[in-house]
């Protein structure tokens, strides 16, 4: 009903593969940028600046894990060690003179080059030993970003991001900010939907489903691993920078501690392994429930109907998170991109009850 | 000298005490070949338990002996409960579930218990050990002699009768059933012997260092530990774990002042990346051959 089929035949090649071949996705998709692009005339700059800024930033970062991680199924949990990479090497480049776009490339590249190095251990093992090794290297960089003070700017030490312009346009501005969030999350998504209907997607996919397998087809299983950690790491390294432009505007090494790391696997998992609605999703539930929990239980506990102690109310955020993990692995492993399909599915054959799918 | 001899020792009998830790991950592993990333909250959980119950005048003792019945009871649910339900599912899945229960446990305890840290008493005493120009931390000597009765007494207990059974399960589900051993009971056996672990590990590290979220930071060596090891190897569990303690103990001992602290997480980092890139499946893990 909502999704009308009927009357949609595609003739050519070209119109059937695209994007989104239903007019009715295609319209939400354009709304949705729509809402996007009017965003800072809609709501308050509180709202701009501490929730939808942290999301779209955040959904950029779930963007480049699933994509390692759900599409080339490369377990990875120090995805934040990556970020971290970006967001220094961006400071110290635009330090150093560079304009903040070239930063933003140098970023990715070096981060790229870094994170490689950590796909070389998904060349030699797979599965845990690959989340042992990765979470093993967060803590390596993690140690030398906050003992090397030419990087983090000696132990305990915040590093502003200096004042700098996006295509001529002031970075220190919430919308400004805002939109190069919103334009990064855009290119990232556009690229993982497209990398998904290519060669080098399917290859990816081959890997991920039994590399030996791939292997007997004729993928070259070294050469699409790497790739697949540099392409991920890059984008990582990017988001790293403009997660330490855009939102943080000053950088310490705990805003990408092995918290964070966890974090974003959470989001790729919440969301739908692989799915790029999913990280949308995920991100925004992941950000969004503990806050919304410990202001519902403090305003409970406010109006007097329950007694909860400050301990607690901190402490509320972690069950939360670890609960909303546990609850998703057990009764939809498929993410809340899985809960949408069955929604969309459903009203695309409304009014009545078998979808063909 | 004698410095190198005392971080020897004293690094040793940590060791030893992570490998306390690490031994409720091997027990699971080894039945079921769930990686239990868990572990560090439940000898968090476990610590609390028991502090919690010292703190109603219950002797510490016996204290100890409830709380050790409760996270018998605690593993037993978990597996029933969470990881049952993961059979089958990829690896990321269960890695994630246990690191969800982790988490979860991680502000579950300390939010409704307290978070400052609190103190468990084992009437030890803090007075130092002095045997020549070492002094050993007395609290360690009694943890690691614990830690090396209860590895013991999980080698002896894998002779039983159940411990026959775990290791057959450990060795095949398929085979295991139809010789009509109940594969699920023996995991959940299994992950109630590792609460009892938890336990134990949790009281002596807690009477260390006090009772806090921080025990819950014991996973990332006891990982180490399981690493270097292997993940279904007890034995591999006692050598490496004095591995770990004796690295970790000696080189910030020398390092720390010239790198500026910390230097016993980069430690604990290259062990898990060596072994993993050299000998991925430890020093006496079975090696897993994979087929198309």
């Amino acid at each position: 009903m909502f999704y009308r089929l009927s009357g949609i035949h595609h003739t050519r090649y070209e119109s059937a593969s695209q994007l989104w071949p239903i007019p009715a996705d295609r319209w939400q998709v354009y709304a949705l940028l729509a809402l996007a692009l009017a965003a800072p005339l809609l709501v308050s700059d509180l709202y701009l600046t501490s929730y939808l800024l942290p999301w779209l930033i955040m959904t950029s970062a779930a963007l480049s894990l699933t994509l390692l991680m759900g599409i080339a199924g490369q377990l990875h949990f120090g995805f934040a060690a990556v970020m971290a990479i970006g967001a220094y090497t961006s400071i110290h480049l635009v330090r150093f003179g560079l304009p903040f776009e070239l930063a933003l490339l140098g970023a990715g590249l070096m981060a790229a080059l870094i994170g490689g190095v950590f796909g070389a251990a998904a060349l030699r093992v797979k599965g845990l030993y690959l989340v042992m090794a990765t979470l093993a290297m967060q803590y390596l960089v993690d140690w030398i970003i906050v003992n090397v003070p030419a990087i983090s700017g000696g132990a305990q030490a915040t590093l502003q991001t200096p004042r700098t312009t996006f295509l001529f346009l002031p970075l220190h501005k919430d919308e400004v900010r805002y939109y190069v969030a919103l334009l990064w999350v855009v290119l990232v998504t556009l690229l993982i939907l497209n990398i998904k209907r290519t060669s080098f997607g399917r290859a990816l996919v081959a890997v991920r489903d039994k590399d030996f397998a791939a292997a007997v087809i004729g993928i070259n299983i070294v050469r699409y691993k790497l790739m697949a950690f540099f392409t991920s790491s890059f984008l990582g390294g990017v988001t790293g920078a403009v997660l330490a432009y855009c939102f943080y505007q000053a950088v310490t090494p705990e805003q990408f501690s092995f918290n964070v790391s966890i974090q974003i696997v959470a989001m790729v998992l919440v969301g739908g392994l692989g799915s790029v609605l999913g990280a949308y999703l995920g991100a925004a539930f992941v950000l969004l429930v503990p806050i919304v929990l410990t202001n519902a239980v403090a305003y409970l506990a406010g109006l007097g109907l329950l007694s909860a102690s400050t301990n607690l109310l901190a402490h509320i955020p972690l069950m939360v998170y670890g609960g909303l993990i546990i609850g998703f692995l057990l009764f939809e492993p498929l993410g809340l991109a899985k809960i949408y399909d069955n929604l969309r599915k459903y009203f695309l054959v409304w009014p009545f009850r078998h979808a063909r799918s | 000298m004698a410095y190198f001899l005392e971080l020897l020792v004293n690094g040793a009998l940590t060791g030893l005490m992570y490998s306390l830790v690490a031994l409720g991950i091997v027990l699971i592993y080894k039945s079921s070949g769930v990686p239990n990333l868990a572990q560090g909250a439940m000898v968090m959980l476990g610590a609390y338990a028991v502090w919690l119950m010292a703190s109603w005048d219950v002797p510490i003792y016996l204290a100890v002996v409830l709380g050790a019945i409760l996270m018998f009871a605690f593993g037993l649910l978990a597996e029933r409960l969470l990881l049952r339900k993961m059979v089958g599912q990829p690896i990321i899945m269960i890695v994630m579930l246990t690191l969800g229960l982790e988490i979860f446990l991680r502000g579950f305890a300390p939010g409704f218990l307290g978070a400052a840290p609190k103190q468990i008493d084992l009437g030890l005493g803090l007075a130092p050990i002095i045997l020549g120009d070492v002094f050993i931390n007395r609290a360690y000597l009694v943890g690691g002699v614990i830690a090396l009765l209860l590895i013991a007494a999980s080698l002896l207990f894998f002779r039983t009768h159940i411990g026959t059974k775990l290791r057959a399960v450990s060795d095949d589900h398929v085979s295991s059933w139809s010789v009509g051993i109940s594969v699920e009971r023996a995991i959940g056996i299994s992950w109630g012997l590792a609460g009892l672990t938890a336990v134990a590990a949790g009281v002596l590290w807690g009477s260390v260092q006090g009772v806090d979220w921080t025990l819950s930071a014991l996973l990332f060596p006891a990982v180490a530990v399981v690493i270097l090891g292997g993940l279904d190897s007890i034995l591999g569990v006692f050598l490496a774990g004095l591995i770990v303690g004796i690295l970790g103990s000696v080189v910030p001992g020398y390092l720390d002042q010239l790198a500026g602290g910390g230097t016993r997480d980069v430690v604990t980092s290259l062990i898990i990346l060596l072994t993993i890139m050299f000998r991925p499946h430890g020093m006496f893990g079975r090696e897993d051959i994979e087929r198309v």
